[in-house]
C-alpha cells in the first residue's frame, strides 16, 4: 500500500526474475566450494578444543611427514600484526586481533580457535594429517556468560585490556568489559519520580548463529610473482582483499579477489576466517588451495550473535512513555566489538521519549568473536523494549498498537544521539497494522494469545561504484561490486531500467571482482539497493547526458533544445527528430564512441526503517510447545523496488526471529563447548514448523534516494522476539524474560516443574 | 587403498568413476563428476543441501557412498531440465521468487520433484511435511511453498515426465 | 574419514565369512548412522559390510500367519508406503515414519535404528508395544529374542561378537487392540525425541473393559522402558485408568539432564505421552471393531 503520492513507475514496482535464477534452479551457480582449478588441492584447520589456554608448543613434524601433505601452516607464518584499526566492511577492525583469530599465537580464546591448517591432494589426507599436529595447552578457566565475565574476578582474557569509557577514559584494571558507553537525555529521575506506572525488568537472551547454509570456504591462488587471487563466499570482496593484504602485509594491488554466489551471509561473512590460510597454503604448496569448514566449525568458530543481558525500567504517565533507562551487556565473544551500541541506538527509535539514560557494556567472554547477525544488536535491545512497552500498555488498559501510536516516533522526533529523524514511516507502518484484517480478526481458543512488537533499523550508505556500458544493440551491461545476496542484481537493474526508460530485459547486470571495478563497501546494512541503487542512478543520468550531447551533434541543435524522456530522445525544436535509446545506441561508433556511464559515491540520505508484526500463537500446556498460527509482518520500505523480492526478505527475517524466539541457542557445558553445534540440535525452523507469514508493504519514499528506497533486509528480524513472548504472554499470563522459549523453559515455568 | 571403480546410470546416461568407499556420494558427485549443483551444508543429514534421488527416492548425498549406488539410478538438479527447457518446478521457483541465495534451491527441487511423482495433488501441510528435512535460511519458506503448489497444478496438467 | 575396505555380499553366509578375522567391521544397511559416525570419528572400522545387497534382509512382507517380516536393512519408506503395513500395524507407521525426515526415511532402516541402540530411538518403544521379535544371526545359526532385550546401555546391543541382525519379525496383533507411538521434539520434524511413548491397547470384544496393554518408554533412561501398566486390566478403557497409565510411566523413567532435555520435563512428557498415545490406541482398537 503506498501511502503518498507515488510516481507512476515502468520497472520499479514489477516482478521480473532474477538474472541470477536460471543459474541457480538448475545447479550451474558457482558457489564458493563449486570452483575447480587446475591442480587444485584442500586445506584442513586444527582447532582448538579448549576454551581458554595458553599454547606452549605446537609440533608439526608429524603432519609435514604424512604422505601426501603439501603445506603446513601456523601463526609463525603470519607477518607479526600491528595492534592498529582499520577501516574495513561496516566497522573498525583490529588487525592484530583479525590475525590472532586466523591462526591464533599465544592464546586460543575459545573452543574452536584456529591453530594450524595443512593442505593435501584429499580431504580426508588432510584430515588425517591434522590429528598429527600435536599442540601442548596450558589450559585457564574460562568464562562463558556476560555477567560471569564483568565480575571484579572474572578469569581475563586479556591481560592488557582495560575497560574503554567515554571520552577515552581507561579503567584502572584490566577487565573483560571492554568498553562502556552512554546515551543520556532530558531528566530520568523525575520522570520516574512523577510516573504513573514503573516497570523494570531483566532480560536474557542467548548466542545465536546466522545460519547460513553455505559454510565458509576460500579459494586461494598465489603465482610466484606475488599476485594472489582468491575466490571466495564473501559479503564484501573488497573487505577482503583490503583484510587479507593487511594481515599478509602484502601489497593490494596485487590481490584479486573474486565474489562467488553466496550461500547465506546475513553479516556472518562480513569478516574473514579462511582466506589468508588458503593464501599461505598456496604460496606454501605452489598449487591453488580450497579451504572449506565443516559445520561445526561454522558454529564454533565464526560470528554467532551475542547473548545479552538487558535491565530494563519504563515509566509512564498518563498515556505517555516518559522515561526510559537501561542497561545492556553483550557478549562480544573472544574480541571486543559487539552491537551493544547499536541496539542501544534503535530500541527507542519507535517512540518520542525525552528522559532516557542507556548505558551499554561490550564484553568479551570465552566464545567465538561475536559478528553481525541482521540488525546486529536491535534484535535484543527490541526484545526487552518491546516486551516491557506491552507491559505498560497493558497495565494502563490501552491496547499495545494504540499505545504505541500514540508515543509515536516521526520526522523531527529526536533520536537517543540527539539527531532528529528525516521523513520516516513509523506512524504509516502502525496504522496498517492497526487496520490489518489479521489485527481486526478476534483470536479464539484456549491457550491462544495475540502480541505485537515494533522495530528499527537505520540503514546503511557507504561507498559504492558502478560501471553502466551500452552496447550497440541497446543492451546495458551493468557492473558492480555488490555481492548479490538477496536479489539486489534485479533490483539494481531495475532502477538503472526506470532511469532511462528502457525494458529490464535488457540489462545485463554482473557482479565483478576487485580488479573489475571501483571500491564498493560490503553487502550489509541493507545498503545496495539504496547505495548502489544511487549509484547506478547517476550511471544512468551520465548515460542519459552523453546521449543528450550526441543527439544535439547529430540534429546539431544544442543541447538545452534535446530532452530524454520515455526511453529515448527528442528535439523541442523539430518534432520529426527523435531516436529511441536503441537507435541511437545503434550510431554509437559514428557519435563519439562507445557510451559508458559510471558513478562512484559515498551515498548518503538513508532512510531508517519501521515494522510492527503481529503474531498469533497457541501453547500447549501439558508440553510446553509453542506454535505459530499466524504471522502479519508490516513494514515501510519507501518504495519497493521488486515486491516480491521485498516480501521474501522480510519473510527470511521473520522466520529466523521465530526460530531465536522459541528454539535456537548456543547450548555449552562447563567446559566451553558447544555440545549442539549441529544442525541436528541448532535447531532452526523447518517449512513444518511455520505457516505462510504474511506481509504488507507500506511506502513512505525515501526523500534522500532518487527512488524513494529504504533498507529492507534487517529490520524485519528486530520485533518478533517480543512480538512472539507478548503473544506467548497473552495465551498463558506468564511473561518470558529470558530466551529461547524453548518447550522445556515454557513448561517449566508453566507447571512449576524443577 | 586403491580406488573402487564404479558404474551406474546418472541422469539417464551410463557413467563409471572411481572412489574410495570412504568418499560421500556427495563427494563423487562434486570432486570427481564435476556436478556442483548438490551443496554441503552441513554432511551429515540434517539440512537437505545434498538431495538428489537414487532409484526413485530422495536422499542426502551425504548419508550415502559413492560405492553404493553402483548399479543404481542417480537424478541430480542437472539432468531434470531437457535441454533449455525447464523442469515446472524450476519455473515455478524462479516466477514465485522462491530463491534468493539459491544455495538450498537443488536440494529444495529434487525433494519436491520426488514428492510430486508419487503425489500429484499434495496440499500445503503435506508439501511442507515432505521438505521438512531442506532447511532454508534465507526465504523462511513461504513462496518455496507456493511454488510448489503452482508446479503440482502446472504438471497435473502437463504429460507425463520420462522416468529414465 | 579414516579409510576401509567396502565389501556388497550376496549371501548372509558371505556375511559370516567375513566375520571372525580380526578386522573391526561395521555393518552399512541405510548408513544415515553409521556413515555419519565413521566421519565424525565416533565409530571405525577396517572394514564396513554393506548388507543391501542381500534380498532377505531389504524385503518385508506379512507370512501366512499374518506376521510381518522385516529384513534388517529394509528402509522405512517401503515400509510405511505399504498399505498392508498401514492398515494392520499403524503404530509400527508411527514410529517408521518419524524418525529424520523423507531423506532420512529413504534409506534408514528399522534394523540399524534398533542396532544403534540409541535411548531415543523411535523404533524402540513402538516395537516393544508390539511384542516384535529380533532374529539374530551368526555362522553358527539363528536365535530370537524379544525386541526389549535388545537394548543393553546407550549404544550398546545385545548383539554377540560376529552375530548380525537379521530381521524383526512382528506378531498377529491381537484382535481388539490398536497401538500407537508418540514422541516428543521441540521442533515438529528432524528432531531426537526428548521422551515417547509407545503403547498397545487390547480390549474386549465390547470394547469397555481393558483385557491388557503394553506401555514403553523411550529418551527416558539408558534404554526403552517397559512400564508395568498391569494395574489397567480389567478397567474401563478411560480417562482414569490412562492417568494410572501416564503415572506409571513417568514413575518409571529415569531421564537424565542434558541439552535436549531436563529431568522433570521427561517426566513429565512421558505420562503426558502415554495417555495420548492410549487415546489413539482407543481409536484404533474400536475402529477395527
Amino acid at each position: 500500500m503506498t501511502t503518498v503520492e507515488k510516481p507512476a513507475y515502468s520497472v520499479i514496482g514489477t516482478r521480473p526474475v532474477r538474472p541470477d535464477g536460471v543459474e541457480k534452479v538448475t545447479g550451474k551457480a558457482q558457489y564458493g566450494a563449486d570452483i575447480r582449478l587446475s591442480g587444485m588441492i584442500f586445506g584442513r584447520v586444527l582447532r582448538s578444543p579448549h576454551a581458554h589456554a595458553r599454547i606452549l608448543s605446537i609440533d608439526t613434524s608429524a603432519a609435514e611427514a604424512h604422505p601426501g601433505i603439501l603445506a603446513v601452516l601456523t601463526y609463525r607464518d603470519l607477518p607479526a600484526a600491528e595492534d592498529k584499526m582499520e577501516e574495513l566492511g561496516e566497522s573498525n577492525i583490529n588487525v592484530k586481533e583479525a590475525s590472532d583469530n586466523v591462526l591464533a599465537s599465544d592464546k586460543v580464546l575459545y573452543r574452536g580457535h584456529a591453530i594450524a591448517a595443512v593442505a593435501a591432494a584429499s580431504p580426508h589426507v588432510a584430515e588425517e594429517a591434522l590429528a598429527k599436529i600435536k599442540v601442548e595447552y596450558e589450559i585457564l578457566p574460562a568464562v562463558l556468560d556476560v555477567r560471569d565475565a564483568m565480575r571484579e574476578d572474572a578469569p581475563l582474557l586479556n591481560e592488557r585490556r582495560f575497560t574503554k569509557s567515554m571520552g577515552g577514559v581507561m579503567s584502572e584494571k584490566p577487565s573483560n568489559i571492554a568498553a562502556h558507553n552512554q546515551f543520556k537525555g532530558g531528566d530520568i529521575d523525575a520522570a520516574f519520580a512523577d510516573a504513573d506506572v514503573v516497570i523494570e525488568r531483566e532480560f536474557t537472551t542467548s548466542m545465536v548463529h546466522q545460519g547460513y547454509i553455505e559454510p565458509q570456504v576460500s579459494t586461494a591462488s598465489w603465482n610466484a610473482d606475488g599476485t594472489l587471487t582468491i575466490w571466495t563466499s564473501t559479503q564484501g570482496a573488497f573487505a577482503v582483499r583490503g583484510l587479507v593484504a593487511e594481515i599478509l602485509r602484502h601489497p593490494v594491488s596485487s590481490i584479486r579477489v573474486v565474489p562467488m554466489e553466496i550461500g547465506g551471509g546475513f553479516g556472518g561473512k562480513l569478516p574473514i576466517y579462511l582466506d589468508p590460510v588458503a593464501a599461505l597454503l598456496s604460496k606454501k604448496s605452489g598449487r591453488p588451495v580450497k579451504v572449506s569448514m565443516s559445520r561445526t566449525d561454522v558454529f564454533e568458530a565464526t560470528g554467532p550473535t551475542s547473548g545479552t543481558h538487558i535491565r530494563l525500567k519504563m515509566a509512564a504517565k498518563g498515556d505517555r512513555i516518559t522515561g526510559v533507562q537501561a542497561v545492556l551487556s553483550y557478549e562480544a565473544g573472544a574480541y571486543p566489538g559487539s552491537a551493544v551500541g547499536a541496539g542501544a541506538m534503535c530500541m527507542l527509535a519507535p517512540y518520542n521519549v525525552e528522559n532516557f539514560q542507556l548505558d551499554t557494556y561490550d564484553v568479551v567472554v570465552n566464545r567465538p568473536k561475536t559478528a553481525a547477525y541482521r540488525a546486529p544488536g536491535a534484535p535484543a535491545a527490541a526484545f526487552a523494549t518491546e516486551s516491557v512497552v506491552d507491559e505498560i500498555a497493558r497495565q494502563l488498559k490501552i491496547d499495545p498498537l494504540e499505545f504505541r501510536r500514540k508515543n509515536a516516533s516521526r520526522q523531527d522526533t529526536r533520536n537517543v544521539m540527539g539527531v532528529a529523524f528525516p521523513r520516516i514511516g513509523n506512524e504509516e507502518t502502525l496504522d496498517a497494522a492497526i487496520n490489518s484484517p489479521h489485527y481486526r480478526a478476534p483470536i479464539e481458543g484456549p491457550n491462544r494469545g495475540r502480541g505485537v512488537a515494533s522495530g528499527f533499523w537505520f540503514n546503511g550508505g557507504m561507498q559504492s561504484s558502478v560501471v553502466a556500458a551500452v552496447n550497440t544493440d541497446g543492451t546495458i551491461n551493468l557492473v558492480e561490486g555488490s555481492t548479490d545476496i538477496g536479489g539486489t542484481r534485479a533490483s539494481l537493474a531495475m532502477q538503472l531500467a526506470e532511469t532511462l526508460g528502457v525494458a529490464y530485459e535488457t540489462i545485463r547486470p554482473v557482479v565483478v571482482d576487485t580488479d573489475s571495478i571501483g571500491h564498493n563497501d560490503v553487502t550489509g546494512g541493507s545498503r545496495t539497493t539504496f547505495a548502489s541503487g544511487m549509484a547506478v542512478f547517476e550511471a544512468g543520468m551520465d548515460i542519459r547526458r552523453q546521449m543528450i550531447t550526441r543527439a544535439a551533434k547529430l540534429w546539431s541543435c544544442t543541447e538545452d533544445e534535446v530532452v530524454y524522456e520515455d526511453g529515448g530522445l527528442r528535439c523541442l525544436k523539430d518534432s520529426t527528430k527523435e531516436l529511441t535509446f536503441k537507435e541511437l545506441a545503434a550510431q554509437s561508433a559514428r557519435t563519439g564512441g562507445p557510451i559508458v556511464g559510471k558513478a562512484s559515491l559515498i551515498a548518503r540520505g538513508a532512510g531508517g526503517a519501521f515494522a510492527t508484526h503481529i503474531v498469533d500463537v497457541e501453547v500447549d500446556p501439558d508440553t510446553g510447545k509453542v506454535t505459530i498460527l499466524r504471522y502479519t509482518a508490516v513494514q515501510d520500505v519507501g518504495t519497493a523496488i521488486h515486491p516480491a523480492y521485498v516480501e521474501g526478505q522480510i519473510q527470511g527475517g521473520v522466520v529466523q526471529g521465530i526460530g531465536w524466539a522459541l528454539n535456537e541457542e548456543y547450548f555449552y557445558d562447563e567446559s566451553g563447548r558447544m555440545v549442539n553445534s549441529s544442525f541436528l540440535d541448532y535447531r532452526m525452523p523447518t517449512a513444518l514448523d511455520v505457516p505462510n507469514i504474511d506481509t504488507i508493504i507500506v511506502e513512505v519514499p525515501n526523500p534522500g534516494h532518487p527512488y524513494g528506497v529504504r533498507g529492507v533486509g534487517e529490520v524485519p528480524i528486530v520485533p518478533p522476539l517480543a512480538a512472539i513472548a507478548n503473544a506467548v504472554a497473552d495465551a498463558t499470563g506468564h511473561r518470558f524474560t529470558a530466551l529461547p522459549m524453548s518447550p522445556r523453559k515454557v513448561l517449566e515455568a508453566l507447571d512449576g516443574l524443577e | 587403498m586403491p580406488r573402487t571403480q564404479v558404474q551406474t546410470r546418472l541422469n539417464g546416461v551410463d557413467v563409471d568413476f572411481l572412489c574410495e568407499p570412504r568418499q560421500s556420494l556427495l563427494e563423487v558427485l562434486r570432486d570427481e563428476l564435476g556436478l556442483t549443483g548438490a551443496k554441503e551444508g552441513c554432511n551429515n543429514g540434517n539440512c537437505g543441501a545434498c538431495s538428489v534421488i537414487v532409484n526413485g527416492r530422495v536422499v542426502n548425498s551425504c548419508c550415502v557412498l559413492g560405492v553404493e549406488v553402483a548399479g543404481a539410478r542417480v537424478e541430480t538438479i542437472e539432468g531434470l531440465a531437457h535441454g533449455d527447457k525447464l523442469h515446472p518446478l524450476q519455473q515455478a521457483f524462479l516466477d514465485e521468487a522462491a530463491l534468493q541465495c539459491g544455495i538450498c534451491t537443488p536440494g529444495f527441487i529434487m525433494a519436491s520433484r520426488a514428492l510430486l511423482e508419487r503425489e500429484p495433488e499434495p496440499d500445503e501441510h503435506r508439501v511442507r511435511y515432505w521438505l521438512a528435512g531442506n532447511l532454508c535460511r534465507c526465504t523462511g519458506y513461504d513462496k518455496i511453498v507456493k511454488a510448489v503448489l503452482g508446479a503440482a497444478a502446472e504438471l497435473r496438467d502437463a504429460p507425463k515426465q520420462e522416468v529414465k | 574419514m579414516e579409510a576401509f575396505e567396502y565389501l556388497a555380499p550376496a549371501t548372509v553366509a558371505e556375511v559370516y565369512s567375513h566375520l571372525g578375522n580380526g578386522k573391526t567391521t561395521l555393518m552399512l544397511a541405510g548408513g544415515t548412522d553409521v556413515i555419519v559416525q565413521l566421519r565424525e570419528g565416533r565409530k571405525r572400522c577396517d572394514q564396513l559390510i554393506d548388507l543391501k545387497h542381500i534380498p532377505e534382509l531389504v524385503a518385508h512382507g506379512f507370512a501366512g500367519d499374518g506376521t510381518l517380516i522385516i529384513g534388517a536393512a529394509a528402509p522405512l519408506a517401503e515400509l510405511y508406503e505399504d498399505t498392508e503395513v498401514q492398515r494392520r500395524l499403524p503404530g509400527l507407521v508411527d514410529a517408521a515414519s518419524l524418525i529424520g525426515g523423507i531423506q532420512i526415511q529413504s534409506r534408514a532402516s528399522l534394523g540399524g535404528n534398533l542396532c544403534n541402540a540409541s535411548p531415543a530411538a523411535d523404533s524402540s518403544p513402538a516395537l516393544i508395544a508390539l511384542e516384535a521379535r529380533l532374529v539374530i544371526g551368526s555362522r553358527d545359526g539363528t536365535r530370537e529374542i524379544p525386541v526389549e532385550e535388545f537394548f543393553l546401555g546407550p549404544g550398546r546391543n545385545a548383539l554377540r561378537p560376529n552375530e548380525i541382525l537379521l530381521q524383526v519379525k512382528i506378531p498377529p496383533q491381537p484382535a481388539h487392540s490398536g497401538a500407537a507411538y508418540l514422541r516428543f521434539i521441540p521442533r515438529n520434524e528432524m528432531d531426537i525425541a526428548v521422551a515417547s511413548s509407545g503403547v498397545r491397547l487390547r480390549l474386549n470384544a465390547a470394547g469397555d473393559r481393558i483385557e491388557g496393554a503394553r506401555v514403553a518408554i523411550g529418551a527416558v533412561a539408558a534404554t526403552a522402558l517397559v512400564v508395568d501398566v498391569s494395574a489397567l486390566a480389567g478397567r474401563a478403557p478411560d480417562a482414569e485408568a490412562f492417568a494410572l497409565a501416564g503415572a506409571a510411566a513417568a514413575s518409571a523413567a529415569t531421564p537424565i539432564d542434558d541439552m535436549r532435555g531436563g529431568v522433570a520435563q521427561r517426566k513429565h512428557l512421558a505420562s503426558v505421552l502415554t495417555v495420548r498415545a492410549l487415546n489413539i490406541a482407543l481409536h484404533r482398537a474400536m475402529e477395527a471393531r
